[in-house]
């Protein structure tokens, strides 16, 4: 019984976190931030890190880590915006920019399943390597001149609702049902809880492996495409940094570090702290060297509540 | 007068109370076995005597001394050690930099306190030397010495602090024959210097071996404590399961073995085993029998395919090659592993996730599970082989070893297996869910399906095969039936060398 209690505060305490910090903002400020507009513009803001915090997920359930998805932003942006401007067509750009995420995110799995190179070093090493190959590909200028059809992707509206937070809430769907009703799913926890225990049940570890660093190597460049879209521009340097707000997230979201457990709706749910924080702070105009401070601390904060309350309902 | 005397001890977590009203008292000098099933509260009831955990209510007395441990090293301090089942050394230091981890012997350089490198070498030499195990190098790193080895260190660790009540929980459950009677002559060493042993242990033999007293817990109750020559082994057992179990072994079920199976043909995997032959029959239950590390368990391992292995193999008279898991699944050939935390169970999932995961493929359809028949066949499982689960969402980490074994074995039923390879199949668990497991064992048998149990329980082998094959240093020493089979026999050829 014990146990329940706890992963119960592991997987409720989040919602609770995120119900506090609007409470919190609401009442600071009430006539900008608790209001529909502001409510579509933090989804706005937190689509991209959701977007790649769910990828991340998928890796972390394995007990790695994909340190990659910040460049990757980079460089699958410039190279849709390169072949757009190239071939004047925002569909093969887009699927080029989606291709080249996987097809890294692949690279990484094949190096971390088959040459057995822990997560952490293989994609700070992609990362590095993939930030330079953005640089060289891009000569380090943004790439601008995109088509007006492109920007739809980042800044257009469907019934209301920004074409990023489609997205977002599509791929959230996807993601879910495939972790919490499909065969692939389960594998992914099982690898993530027991790789030798996996093996010996018959799940091909490898391919689970491959596939988690594909997945999330394909929606960060997907989040690169509606980033740069966005933007207006596919900047070179555009996703660095963003690797650890999607790492927090997920944390935040109680999923374990150690792999084999965790609930989506908490990624998403951590994603939007962050966005909230970030929205919520810049209303009420704390300077933004403080806004890392503070998002740091509650970073901290809220992992520590989770492991407190853990040992608590242990005791 | 008692060294220890514990009073109304209860313990509960989250509101589930796990002991109450236990009341103990241990003589100074005594081995004082503590016997009981998984979960009768044994374990939890030794952390509350070594500071771990603070009981819910009553009083500990060490020497009459009213005692309050909010941490081990209280009860270090007050010199009651727990050696783990799980050694708590570091594997990358030394032997000495473990005796004297936290309390490193000093002196001053300057205005330094550094390490006093040689007096720490010198008093874990006479520690080591005290205990008879001078052979141990004291500069050898923990990792690289073997589970005696890491024991006997761990003795000597508590040793060092002073130590005058040494609680023992397994101790022998990873040791060879020769490692027991080995520790077991260290123990009454100390008993002879005074020292005060309390000595958890499944194996009821080996407390009648060594206990001078013997306490019996059941659901988290004190049954009773007696002198050990005023019991037997059959009271015992009906004290721990609470019901008469006449026999630990359910009575034999008469089974038809069947045309060959399994041919295997000069398998070998160095360094564990070479040139090794045998052939399975239908319905028939093959003992391999050896002591820790002669092979048997890798043997198991590589015809399960987790491990590379030379030679041939027949099913059915065809060959096949099995080079991963899922070959083996493939041909129904299915492994309970002896070491189910590592090979056999995702612990931080739970029972249903456990029970379906290589069955997956035949509960999913479009790669999506029919959750409905999952639970289906999980609950069936479940109830056929009586696994105690208060739902089948419960996390298998809160199982007890009997019930969690009961998962590994479920695992595979629902594929309807041809060949099951039992590793070590009631190793860590009650004398309940062992004769729960060997019923089960005989029920496999009795539907056709081949069994090899590898085992280093004599008794176990002896009861339970149809026919036995005994390993020593990687290579089979010889077979024997059922009714040519005694302890003795098998140890002789367990034992066989190969220069014999």
């Amino acid at each position: 019984m014990e146990k329940m209690d706890s992963s119960f505060v592991r997987k409720y305490g989040v919602i609770l976190g995120l119900v506090g910090i609007i409470a919190f903002f609401a009442f600071e400020s009430p006539k900008y931030f608790f209001t529909f507009s502001n409510f579509m513009l933090i989804s706005k803001q937190s689509s991209i890190n959701a977007l790649l915090a769910i990828g991340q997920m998928f890796v972390i359930l394995t007990a790695g880590i994909d340190l990659s998805v910040g460049s990757m932003i980079g460089l699958s942006g410039a190279i849709a915006a390169g072949t757009i401007v190239a071939t004047g067509n925002v569909l093969i750009g887009i699927l080029a920019g989606l291709g080249i995420g996987a097809g890294l995110g692949a690279v990484n799995g094949i190096i971390v399943s088959l040459a057995k190179v822990p997560a952490f070093i293989t994609t700070l090493a992609t990362m590095s390597a993939i930030a330079g190959i953005t640089l060289i590909y891009t000569n380090g200028q943004p790439i601008w001149d995109l088509p007006h059809s492109f920007m739809y992707f980042g800044q257009g509206y469907l019934l209301g609702i920004p074409f990023p937070v489609i997205v977002m809430t599509i791929v959230f769907a996807v993601a879910w049902i495939i972790l919490a009703l499909s065969r692939y799913g389960r594998h992914v926890y099982a690898v993530g809880g027991n790789i030798r225990a996996s093996r010996a049940a018959g799940i091909k570890i490898n391919s689970v492996l491959i596939s988690v660093y594909t997945i999330s190597g394909f929606l960060a460049a997907l989040a690169g495409i509606v980033l740069a879209s966005r933007l207006g521009t596919a900047e070179p340097t555009a996703g660095r940094g963003y690797e650890l707000d999607s790492i927090a997230a997920v944390v935040l979201g109680g999923t374990s570090l150690f792999g084999g457990e965790g609930w989506i709706v908490g990624t998403l749910v951590g994603a939007y702290i962050i966005g909230i924080l970030n929205n919520g702070m810049t209303i009420m105009n704390i300077s933004p060297y403080y806004q890392e401070v503070v998002k740091g601390l509650v970073i901290l904060l809220a992992v520590m509540l989770t492991s407190f309350g853990k040992k608590y309902w242990n005791e | 007068m008692s060294i220890l005397k514990i009073e109304g001890i209860h313990k509960s977590f989250s509101g589930v109370e796990v002991l109450r009203d236990i009341n103990l008292e241990v003589e100074k000098g005594e081995i004082h076995a503590i016997v009981g099933e998984n979960g009768a509260g044994k374990s939890t009831l030794m952390k509350i005597i070594s500071g771990e955990y603070e009981p819910t209510a009553g009083k500990i007395f060490v020497k009459s001394e009213e005692k309050r441990f909010s941490s081990p090293l209280d009860a270090i301090q007050d010199g009651i050690s727990l050696i783990h089942q799980e050694f708590s050394l570091v594997p990358q230091l030394t032997v000495c930099e473990n005796i004297y981890l936290g309390k490193e012997p000093t002196k001053n350089v300057f205005f330094f306190k550094i390490v006093n490198h040689i007096k720490m070498v010198e008093d874990s030499r006479s520690v080591l030397s005290n205990l008879e195990a001078s052979h141990i190098n004291t500069q050898s790193k923990i990792k690289d010495l073997s589970v005696a080895d890491k024991q006997l260190v761990e003795i000597a660790k508590a040793l060092s602090f002073n130590s005058e009540i040494l609680i023992m929980d397994e101790p022998t459950a990873a040791l060879t024959l020769k490692e027991t009677d080995t520790l077991f002559a260290i123990l009454k060493r100390l008993k002879e210097n005074g020292v005060t042993i309390l000595f958890i242990s499944h194996r009821l033999e080996e407390i009648f071996e060594i206990a001078d007293r013997v306490t019996v817990l059941r659901n988290g109750e004190h049954i009773t404590t007696k002198n050990i020559s005023d019991v037997s082994m059959e009271e015992i057992v009906r004290m721990m399961v609470g019901r008469s179990m006449k026999n630990r072994f359910p009575p034999k079920v008469d089974h038809k073995v069947g045309a060959v199976v399994l041919k295997v043909e000069g398998t070998t995997s160095e360094p564990h085993f070479r040139n090794v032959s045998f052939e399975l029959r239908k319905g028939e239950i093959l003992g391999i029998a050896g002591l820790v590390g002669c092979g048997n368990s890798q043997l198991g391992e590589s015809l399960f395919g987790l491990k590379d292995m030379e030679g041939k193999m027949y099913l059915d008279s065809v060959e096949i090659k099995i080079k991963e898991p899922t070959d083996a699944i493939t041909h129904r050939i299915f492994l309970v592993p002896e070491d189910r935390h590592t090979l056999g169970l995702i612990l931080q999932r739970d029972v249903k996730e456990n029970h379906s995961l290589p069955n997956l493929d035949f509960l999913s359809r479009f790669g999506f599970i029919k959750r409905r028949k999952e639970k289906k066949s999980v609950m069936a499982t479940v109830e056929y082989l009586n696994t105690k689960i208060t739902s089948i969402n419960q996390r298998v980490e809160n199982l007890s070893g009997g019930n969690q074994q009961k998962v590994v074995l479920g695992k595979w039923l629902a594929r309807s297996p041809k060949i099951l390879i039992l590793d070590e199949p009631t190793r860590g668990i009650d004398v309940g869910s062992k004769y729960e497991i060997y019923k089960f064992i005989y029920d496999q048998a009795f539907k056709g399906i081949s069994i090899i149990i590898i085992s280093s329980e004599m008794e176990e082998v002896i009861n339970l095969s149809d026919r036995i094959l005994v390993m020593s240093e990687g290579r089979i020493t010889g077979e024997l039936s059922p009714s040519e089979a005694t302890q003795e026999r098998i140890l002789a050829l367990a034992v066989k060398r190969k220069e014999d």
